[in-house]
């Protein structure tokens, strides 16, 4: 049994199908990668799996954790899923954090909430997390504010919290598009070390083939809703099946930067 | 042995034999005063730009590349002569830009922005946006003709012209605010990050357009990005910048795969890479 099974996963809104028929599984320590276009159905994928679709979309198949099925939960069962079991950490930090709240006591809500710590426990907790997502001055910086970070530092804070709880899976959500190139680089190589460490799964959403390629080996190419192709990020580059696929990885082609050395070599 | 599939070489590589100087900036310096944090100190400046030159020559697409804060925005205000620097001067074909009306040197120079639901007016049909640069620096001849013209340049079809910008989709959203630019029939185009708000497969094809759209009109591009590959493949120059200052110049073939200025190699090793077999 897998950690995570999605099987015939379909999304509609508006009685269209956004997300048509998607399977994958994930182990425990497994990473995938969701790559597509936009309006592909990647993020709407996740949402699923967390419960969290917008109003008005209907969702049918199967998504279960350990064996349990989440479809269907209420919110009252998913809440306790969700930031514990499964977590996410999503594209802008600038909006996914609380502008109102301190850095620390969001880091702490989710220890709070699930792991019925008490105020100062989580407090200490919070600060070493802090630490331990590399920013710097922890101990002051819980006190501050998300307008008084960078984006790189506001998303560490975003990894913190998906990973206060030690989840089994962590959602990531174009985690590092609203970033600069070198914290992008700083931002990538935290999440794969934090979630290696952890033995964590993560389902790593982009549609941009290189950032997959650092983080995950195995990816999924998403097209209007369906799973193209599944495989090795090797194999479906060397070997797209789909038209769509290869129009991916050409499109990647003709944006991507290319060093000499690889020019040379080939 | 055929050519080696690296980045497809600009287009329009063949200088004429005397280099025109488009845009020229001359030592320019600009600073914004940061917020006061005492009552008693002077608010603190922060240099954006510090000491920059810089000569666009025709048909050489330039890049100008740096993480945020690197000045670049600020360099492109003042070579729009959208801001007036503290030191130093921009010069368009010899004659001073500051800023202003300045009729004549925005049907020169046209500029493209990041996110065209941010700049496209929603309540204004496409025809009416694309035809207001016309209206607004007096370009004469057939308005509606042009619009029909630019709009076939970029992809889009005349019928388009009567409907509103939240009809399109984001690349052709980006398609619409280049064929406004092009409508006064500029010689260079500015371009800031005008492809990063874009999926993958719409950036390429709006790469893609840019280029055909610069063979096609004789157009220079300057394209401000923090998307190095971009600039590589679209560009003949590049300059890097950091803290307001430019830390490497020169071709980007020399400069994108043989940096000299550790900033430069930090910022190159950090850009993800495709797997090999991609390439």
């Amino acid at each position: 049994m897998s950690l995570l099974e999605v099987s015939g996963l379909t999304v509609r809104i508006g009685g269209r199908p956004v997300v048509d028929d998607v399977s994958f599984a994930l182990d425990s320590g497994d990473r995938l990668g969701l790559i597509g276009a936009s309006g592909s159905g990647k993020s709407l994928t996740a949402l699923a799996v967390l419960g969290l679709l917008p109003d008005g979309a209907s969702v049918s198949g199967s998504v279960r954790l350990d064996g349990t099925e989440l479809l269907g939960l209420g919110d009252r069962e998913l809440s306790r899923i969700r930031g514990k079991r499964i977590a996410m950490v999503f594209q802008e930090p600038q909006t996914a954090l609380n502008p109102l709240m301190r850095i620390g006591r969001q880091i702490s809500e989710p220890l709070r909430l699930h792991s019925g710590l008490s105020r100062r426990a989580a407090a200490t907790e919070a600060v070493s997390l802090a630490a331990e997502v590399g920013l710097p001055d922890p101990d002051r910086l819980v006190h501050s504010y998300p307008h008084e970070l960078s984006g790189g530092q506001r998303q560490r804070v975003g990894l913190a919290i998906g990973l206060a709880c030690r989840p089994a899976l962590l959602l990531a959500d174009e985690p590092t598009t609203a970033l600069d190139v070198t914290v992008q680089a700083g931002v990538l190589r935290l999440l794969d070390r934090l979630v290696s460490e952890r033995n964590t799964a993560l389902l790593f959403i982009s549609h941009d083939l290189a950032v997959v390629h650092q983080v995950c080996r195995r990816v999924a190419v998403l097209g209007s809703g369906r799973v193209l192709e599944q495989g090795t990020v090797s194999d479906v580059v060397r070997a797209p099946q789909h038209e769509s696929t290869r129009a991916l990885i050409a499109a990647a082609r003709a944006t991507s930067w290319v060093p000499a050395s690889r020019e040379v070599l080939s | 042995m055929t050519a080696p599939p690296g980045p497809t070489q600009p287009p329009g590589t063949t200088q004429p034999a005397e280099a025109t100087r488009l845009l020229e900036a001359a030592q320019l310096h600009k600073a914004y005063r940061l917020p006061r944090t005492s009552l008693f100190a002077a608010a603190a400046r922060r240099r954006a730009v510090d000491g920059v030159d810089l000569s666009l020559v025709s048909g050489r697409h330039l890049g100008i590349v740096g993480e945020s804060g690197s000045g670049k925005s600020t360099l492109m205000r003042l070579l729009l002569g959208l801001e007036r620097p503290d030191a130093g001067t921009v010069t368009y074909r010899g004659t001073r830009v500051q800023p202003g009306r300045q009729e004549w040197f925005r049907r020169e120079v046209q500029v493209v922005l990041q996110d065209p639901r941010a700049s496209l007016d929603p309540r204004m049909t496409v025809r009416r946006i694309v035809a207001e640069p016309l209206e607004c620096l007096r370009v004469p001849g057939d308005a509606r003709a042009r619009v029909a013209e630019v709009l076939t340049a970029v992809g889009l079809t005349p019928d388009m012209a009567d409907r509103y910008p939240h009809e399109f989709s984001g690349g052709q959203r980006q398609r619409i605010a280049i064929a406004r630019a092009l409508a006064p029939g500029p010689k260079v185009l500015i371009g800031d990050e005008p492809l990063s708000a874009l999926d993958v497969v719409v950036r390429s094809s709006v790469l893609a357009l840019l280029r055909g759209l610069a063979d096609e009109f004789g157009l220079t591009l300057v394209l401000v990005s923090h998307d190095i590959g971009v600039v590589q493949q679209l560009c003949h120059d590049v300059l890097v910048m950091k803290d307001g200052v430019v830390v490497e110049r020169g071709e980007c073939a020399r400069v994108l795969s043989a940096p000299e200025h550790p900033y430069t190699q930090a910022l190159l090793s950090a850009v993800p890479q495709l797997p090999a077999e991609a390439l």
